[in-house]
């Protein structure tokens, strides 16, 4: 147990405003919390390809500048995946956020403390990096506002939320990575058909 | 050396597959076709601070439906191999453009472990192969391995062998290490 914000909440607020947002879940805590705010096409999830969220988001982003997309993920994740905050700066994407949910541990593998423990600062990574909108989030009171920034303020953005580390129930997505592909591309209206 | 430049050949198969996102890590050897796609205006260039962020960004393009082709250099194949999961386990196409060094006549030894062992880690991750050794079938090669892999949703990779490309010269011919 630790002080922080309760995230199954904090991403439920995401989900409940996303409208024509894509939402991108990185491995372990991130995508459960995703599941539990309630299965959608818009939503993907990753059981694996650690360090890979904030690449395949900015791969989404590119191909789709029409769209809003959130990649929701950890601190264990982001860290893995730090180079690609230099990559998505680089691209200028202004319809991609990240929100790193940070509790401060690996918490899939036993609760071993991150850097972000020892006080890494991910938001100020992405704004030396370049990022124009970054946000540190502890308090409830913050959390609209913080998702106000990532569904509409000018990209790229990362919001580090300091999330409280404690056993929450487990509710998996689903486990077809085809399936979720498939149904993602058909509400962007780029089905198989056209690929073929 | 060819007379034929290998990478003219590559654009034409890469530009008629519809390819409009090119993720790379820079390479001597790679150079002619980045400077040509560069020159293409319907080709994005993305560069990668690091190879393994290459299979979750066309995985993630490819969702949105931009169809898009890695290219790097063969050392690069070693920092991206757990990534290759997630295009194996999302049957994402992931057509990959690597230039070779460390196997022939290389004067780097640094380069030949994982030069080396590029095809049997890709192999053993479920990529399919493609050599390039002549310049004049650079178009045919491609042709086919991009076919293969946007048609029948694979892992592919062209390699484009260092026979080809030529030996980057550190030292006189015949000469060791000091």
């Amino acid at each position: 147990m630790s002080a922080g914000l309760d995230r199954r909440a904090l991403v439920a607020a995401l989900v409940e405003r996303r409208g024509s947002a894509l939402l991108l879940a990185g491995l372990g805590s991130p995508a459960w919390d995703l599941a539990a705010a309630g299965d959608h096409p818009q939503h993907v999830h990753l059981w694996g390809g650690m360090g890979g969220a904030f690449a395949m988001g900015l791969g989404l982003a590119l191909a789709r500048p029409d769209r809003r997309v959130v990649v929701l993920t950890g601190d264990g994740e982001a860290l893995m995946g730090l180079a690609s905050l230099a990559t998505i700066a680089a691209q200028k994407v202004r319809n991609l956020a990240l929100l790193v949910l940070d509790n401060g541990v690996y918490g899939e593998t036993g609760g071993q403390p991150t850097a972000t423990a020892a006080g890494v600062d991910l938001a100020g990574v992405a704004a030396a990096a370049g990022f124009p909108t970054t946000r540190r989030l502890s308090s409830p009171e913050q959390e609209q506002a913080a998702v106000d920034l990532l569904l509409e303020a000018p990209g790229p953005v990362l919001v580090q939320a300091r999330v409280e580390h404690r056993p929450l129930p487990l509710v998996l997505p689903p486990e077809d990575a085809v399936t979720e592909k498939r149904r993602l591309r058909a509400v962007l209206g780029v089905g198989e058909a056209s690929a073929r | 050396m060819s007379a034929v430049d290998w990478s003219e050949g590559a654009h034409r198969a890469i530009a008629r597959a519809g390819i409009r996102l090119l993720a790379h890590v820079p390479d001597a050897g790679l150079s002619p076709l980045l400077a040509r796609c560069g020159r293409d205006p319907a080709i994005r260039p993305v560069g990668l601070a690091d190879e393994r962020e290459g299979p979750a960004l066309l995985a993630g393009a490819w969702l949105g439906g931009l169809p898009g082709l890695l290219a790097c250099q063969s050392s690069g194949v070693g920092n991206l191999v757990n990534m290759l999961g997630l295009a194996a386990v999302g049957r994402f196409p992931l057509p990959m453009l690597v230039t070779m060094r460390g196997e022939w006549g290389e004067q780097n030894p640094w380069q030949v472990p994982m030069g080396q062992a590029v095809p049997a880690v890709l192999a053993a991750m479920g990529v399919r192969l493609f050599s390039l050794e002549r310049a004049e079938e650079a178009e045919a090669v491609l042709d086919g391995a991009l076919g293969l892999a946007f048609g029948s949703e694979q892992m592919v990779a062209v390699l484009v062998r260092q026979r080809l490309l030529g030996a980057k010269r550190f030292r006189a011919a015949g000469a060791s290490p000091p």
